[in-house]
């Protein structure tokens, strides 16, 4: 193994301690993730675009600037992957859509400013489902990613690319966006770490929207202390962000650092009895009552909690989606940005409006445009969208009083393992049931987190979901650390390390 | 409820600025058809007595101070458009000839 292998098997938290020490430069490690990716991206898929140059100058910068002795942020000189869906000023920008193809944003993020001014190189932008609409990565429009553990199968979605760029060691950290599951789900079919923080906890300035009163940015990594030190650095109060939350994160990698002893006394744990049963694996179930028992053994309580609201959690999600979707990408009107399609005879704008879209957005994304506006239409609008807001409250409902018994609620992640590449792509509703169990947190903007819980029957990785209270996402990761310690301690070291080796481009070459 | 029939989807893909091929229309009319039906479950529980919900934590309205701040790099947005003539965006016609 080469010392640039060794560098990309470390964790964000390894790396931040070799770069403080001056063990390892961060030109040093930011070109080990360049080469990786060289060497393995060609399969995964993971990027749209790789900003090679930009990384190594800003790496390059961080050296220095450590060499003068100024006090550099903790993951100073890490480097990072960052979801297409967020923009970053001067790098191409498509949210893996066709209609956005070539367009360069002339501003960054918040959370991509935050990022730069802590000095961790941008590598580049994840692939993902086209405007985050899936959960495979199949409807984006330059091609699916794959999963690292197994290439036949999908990545999860819709932020696959960050996941699996993770998963395959071509990133230690990553971006990711959750609007009904696209960290957490990606997180649990390729064995990695996710986080989707409360509603407002993460700035969305510069996230180009899909449902606004849903969407929420947040780590993806390979551990739980690397998501808690990430979300520390790109959460807190943005005035750019009208419903950015404002007050200070709680202590984050505090309660990681905590959580990773291994102690759970005195910690009330919720099994929500409608999450689990009918439509899930055996095998993802196994590994979800194992987790309980280590949870059992660290001290926790364990306790069962019904939020019987769940089971229309899915039907009231695919309308506020649909239905804040068509609203926010009414922007795409071949006018200001991205594609411009002109018909014949001299059009109106209306006539290139319609031809534009047409031409320019993926089959999901008409489908829910189409859906979202028929739910909010007259005559409608009632039956429609009003309910569903209404089922939105009833929601809330359950998760406050299921947080009345329990400190922080449990389920598995995702109903089963990783499905083959095309088995659901014809059949929107069968794709829609993979979120049947990360919606509700978006729904009520609650925080969750995913971690790997071991791997089903089909030796591919389970998900293990931790939701708490609005604002304390410091509970996640105190429960997310420990539990984390526990399976580690069983298997030896972190799942990952039972995935395949990658062929690297020189071998597949052969 | 009434189910989606493909004239009503095509109605609606007009008012969403969405053209469709004929093929695209028969296609979405099934799907739409089958994820409206499943959707519209949402009204068995959405009883009056229940108060809506758009947003997942209470908001009020956020105010800060008047102070003008830098405006996006003008060169550069224009620079990301189809057309631009003269510093500004250019557009089609917005009206057209019957107007």
């Amino acid at each position: 193994m080469s010392g640039g292998t060794e560098l990309t098997r470390l964790s964000a938290a390894a790396l931040a301690d070799k770069l403080t020490a001056k063990e390892v430069s961060s030109v040093e490690v930011t070109q080990a993730h360049l080469d990786r990716i060289a060497d393995v991206d060609h399969a995964i898929h993971a990027f749209l675009q790789v900003s090679g140059d930009a990384a190594l100058a800003a790496a390059a910068d961080v050296d220095a600037r450590r060499a003068a002795g100024e006090e550099l942020h903790a993951l100073a000189g890490v480097p990072i992957a960052v979801k297409d869906v967020v923009v970053t000023k001067g790098l191409e920008t498509t949210a893996g859509s066709k209609i956005l193809k070539g367009w360069i944003p002339p501003y960054d993020a918040t959370l991509v400013e935050r990022l730069k001014a802590a000095g961790l190189p941008i590598l580049g932008k994840t692939n993902m489902d086209e405007f985050a609409m899936g959960s495979s990565t199949e409807h984006s429009a330059y091609g699916n990613t794959h999963n690292p553990w197994d290439l036949d199968r999908i990545p999860g979605g819709s932020g696959g690319g960050s996941a699996a760029a993770v998963a395959a060691y071509e990133a230690p950290l990553a971006i990711g966006t959750d609007t009904g599951g696209s960290i957490r789900q990606p997180a649990a079919v390729t064995g990695t770490v996710g986080v989707k923080p409360t509603y407002g906890g993460v700035s969305r300035y510069g996230l180009i929207a899909l449902a606004s009163s849903l969407d929420q940015a947040g780590p993806v990594t390979r551990t739980v202390l690397d998501s808690a030190l990430l979300h520390e650095l790109i959460g807190g109060h943005d005035p750019r962000d009208s419903t950015s939350i404002d007050e200070p994160l709680p202590a984050l990698v505090a309660a990681a650092r905590q959580g990773a002893n291994g102690d759970l006394s005195g910690v009330r744990v919720g099994v929500i009895r409608e999450l689990q049963g009918e439509g899930y694996q055996p095998g993802v179930l196994a590994r979800f009552e194992e987790s309980l028992e280590l949870l059992r053994g660290a001290g926790a309580e364990i306790v069962e909690v019904s939020c019987p609201h769940f089971t229309y959690a899915l039907a009231a999600y695919y309308l506020i989606l649909p239905a804040e979707a068509s609203s926010n990408l009414a922007k795409f009107d071949g006018m200001r940005f991205g594609l411009r399609v002109v018909p014949e005879d001299n059009p109106t704008a209306e006539r290139v409006m319609s031809a534009t879209r047409g031409q320019g957005f993926g089959d999901e994304v008409k489908r829910r445009i189409i859906l979202g506006t028929y739910a909010l239409s007259a005559g409608y609008y009632d039956a429609y969208y009003g309910s569903a807001q209404k089922v939105r409250t009833l929601i809330q409902r359950d998760f406050t009083a299921a947080f009345e018994t329990a400190d922080v609620l449990v389920s598995p992640t995702a109903p089963t393992t990783a499905f083959k590449l095309g088995e659901k792509l014809d059949d929107p509703l069968a794709m829609y049931l993979n979120d049947v169990a990360t919606i509700p947190a978006n729904l009520a903007g609650v925080p969750g987190l995913s971690l790997p819980s071991g791997l089903s029957d089909d030796g591919l990785p389970v998900g293990f979901q931790v939701l708490a209270p609005a604002k304390a996402d410091d509970r996640l990761y105190r429960v997310g650390a420990a539990l984390e310690a526990l399976l580690e301690n069983e298997w030896g070291g972190p799942l990952l390390l039972k995935a395949p080796e990658l062929a690297t481009e020189l071998e597949a070459g052969k | 409820m009434s189910t989606l029939s493909r004239d009503e989807v095509a109605r609606v893909a007009g008012l969403a600025r969405i053209d469709l091929t004929p093929t695209e229309l028969d296609r979405l009319a099934g799907e739409l058809d089958v994820i409206v039906e499943s959707v519209a479950r949402v009204s068995e529980i959405a009883t009056p007595d229940v108060p809506a919900t758009s947003h997942p934590l209470p908001l009020t309205n956020v105010f800060r101070p008047d102070v003008p701040v830098e405006p996006l790099d003008r060169a550069l947005v224009l620079a990301a458009a189809p057309e631009h003539i003269d510093g500004k965006f250019a557009v089609p016609q917005i009206l057209g000839e019957d107007a």
